[in-house]
């Protein structure tokens, strides 16, 4: 099932050898995969084991929290994420992020939407309406608010609200989306339109996308990486696959074990 | 051992509880009541716009004084918000949990609970003598500048931290960069509150007496510079009930001050509250 867009060819995110540490705890051990792009790559793992922490890595995400370290090598299109010369604010216009609970800005949903185009500099009313229109468009989300564009976001639906931070997140025309289990805390309804949603992102955009849900992940993705706890608490990648592959036919005893909801 | 059934300790509790608020709104009501009703009668246009006389009689208006009033409360408020904010922003978002912060925080604490009037001898040690600001309106406010910080700091820093932390996550993964993400969410977002540490502050400055009095003197001609010495309302209530007979003109001042107390709360709330419904979208 890994269909890959011929303009797309090709790997997005190389991440090798990489180890995560939260001052003296180590979250994640000796990480290594390649992300393809134009791809739906989903993180599964049961509770605790690094699946969120992984993906913040990947916009620094986690630079924000103190005593953070990193080691090993993280390269979006050859270049190293974590070096000296990187700008981080560059780095997240091209990796956007949607997290688990919907948090628009308390402001209209124009405003949200332009958020990001205004803060890069973008300030003529006319480009902005233009973007955010086909933000929303993309977003699959036009329909529902074109008439309530000057209202407070916070006005809308769960599920309306994280279409709109899918929404904000392209308005910055970003390349890789990662999503943090987006649809936790949605109905299966709204679950549904986001799903719907990511596949037909997945012909532009590079998504990552952590799920709890199995089902979900066997839907919608392409790629899938099966991350565990050790012992000493440090996730660590047990596999990587084809999603068709990992799902039908894993190779570790674990990941079988956890697909069939042994544990976890 | 006495036992009261769970009935009549309802009733006890429901009685306490009840008694605890009605005394609470009739002091309130006794204390404004007297003063309005004291002080209304006395209240006239002329009032308003005469200055008052010097002399034992206390006689004039309060054209003044008003005047005065207006000018500290707005060079205090000039002068405190942009620190104020500054510190808050930094003490919310930028300061570290080591022990220098932790020591800012502690002198701020220990500051919101020191006397006014340490603040006045403080303002009149320094900006009265050894700057030779003299009893000014400056040396005023930088004294009540010194007194509000703290009120100031601690009311906005909390407006500031009670943004949820997904509204600064979001606009970081946006690619907006720490100050982008302070000035165009954080601060939009705790706006109510921010605008209600800084009527805190006015109210405040308005009814201050005590660091006044040894800070901004108590001419009573009308201020024609920051150097300029003068009283404010409270001030002037202070000095007719102290060193003129006129009682009644002090009441009627003191009906002033309490008149544009609650015009600015009242204001302060409608604002508020329209701005916190538009904000979370009930419209």
């Amino acid at each position: 099932m890994t269909i890959y867009n011929g303009a797309c060819e090709g790997g997005k995110l190389s991440i090798r050898n990489v180890n995560l540490y939260y001052g003296n705890f180590q979250a994640l051990r000796d990480i290594s995969l390649e992300i393809p792009q134009c791809a739906i790559t989903a993180i599964i793992g049961p509770s605790g084991c690094g699946k969120s922490s992984f993906i913040r890595l990947l916009n620094r995400m986690n630079d924000i929290i103190n005593g953070v370290r990193v080691e090993g090598d993280i390269q979006l299109d050859g270049i190293p994420i974590y070096d000296k010369s990187v700008d981080v604010v560059d780095l997240r216009k091209r990796v956007g992020m949607v997290f688990q609970k919907p948090n628009p800005f308390p402001m209209s949903v124009f405003d949200n939407i332009a958020f990001g185009p205004r803060q890069h500099g973008k300030h003529n009313r006319i480009e902005l309406q233009e973007i955010v229109e086909k933000s929303l468009h993309q977003a699959a989300l036009w329909d529902e608010v074109n008439d309530k564009l000057g209202q407070s976001a916070l006005a809308l639906s769960g599920g309306q609200q994280q279409r709109l931070c899918i929404a904000r997140v392209l308005a910055v025309e970003p390349e890789v989306i990662l999503m943090d289990e987006p649809c936790s805390a949605l109905d299966p309804v709204a679950t549904l339109k986001i799903e719907d949603l990511m596949r037909n992102l997945a012909k532009n955009y590079t998504i990552v996308i952590v799920t709890h849900n199995m089902q979900q992940a066997a839907r919608v993705s392409d790629m899938a990486a099966f991350f565990m706890m050790t012992e000493d608490r440090a996730g660590v990648l047990v596999e990587y696959g084809a999603t068709s592959q990992i799902f039908t036919n894993p190779k570790d005893k674990r990941t079988e074990d956890y697909i069939t909801g042994r544990f976890g | 051992m006495l036992r009261i059934s769970p009935r009549v300790s309802q009733r006890m509790a429901m009685a306490y509880i009840w008694g605890g608020g009605v005394i609470t709104v009739l002091i309130l009501v006794v204390v404004i009541g007297y003063v309005l009703v004291q002080g209304i009668p006395g209240l006239s246009l002329d009032f308003l716009l005469t200055p008052p006389e010097g002399g034992l009689a206390g006689g004039g208006g309060i054209s003044t004084v008003i005047v005065t009033t207006i000018y500290l409360v707005g060079l205090t408020i000039v002068i405190l918000v942009p620190i104020g904010l500054g510190a808050a922003i930094y003490l919310a978002e930028y300061a570290p949990d080591n022990r220098f912060t932790r020591s800012i925080r502690y002198g701020i604490e220990v500051l919101a609970g020191v006397p006014s009037i340490i603040f006045g001898l403080f303002g009149f040690a320094l900006f009265v003598t050894a700057l030779h600001f003299n009893f000014s309106i400056l040396s005023g406010a930088l004294t009540l500048v010194c007194l509000l910080l703290p009120t100031m700091i601690r009311t906005s820093e909390e407006a500031i931290k009670a943004v949820p932390y997904a509204h600064r996550e979001a606009a970081l993964a946006l690619g907006a960069t720490r100050w982008q993400m302070i000035s165009r969410v954080l601060l939009p977002t705790a706006l109510p509150g921010i605008v209600t540490a800084v009527i805190l502050c006015v109210g405040r400055a308005i009814e201050e007496t005590a660091c006044l009095y040894v800070t901004l003197g108590g001419s009573a001609a009308m201020p024609t510079s920051l150097l300029s010495g003068g009283r404010t309302l409270s001030l002037h209530v202070f000095y007719l009930a102290m060193e003129t007979r006129n009682f009644t003109g002090a009441m009627t001042t003191a009906a002033v001050l309490i008149i544009t107390i609650l015009v600015i709360n009242t204001i302060t709330n409608l604002l508020s509250n329209r701005f916190q419904r538009k904000m979370k979208g009930a419209a």
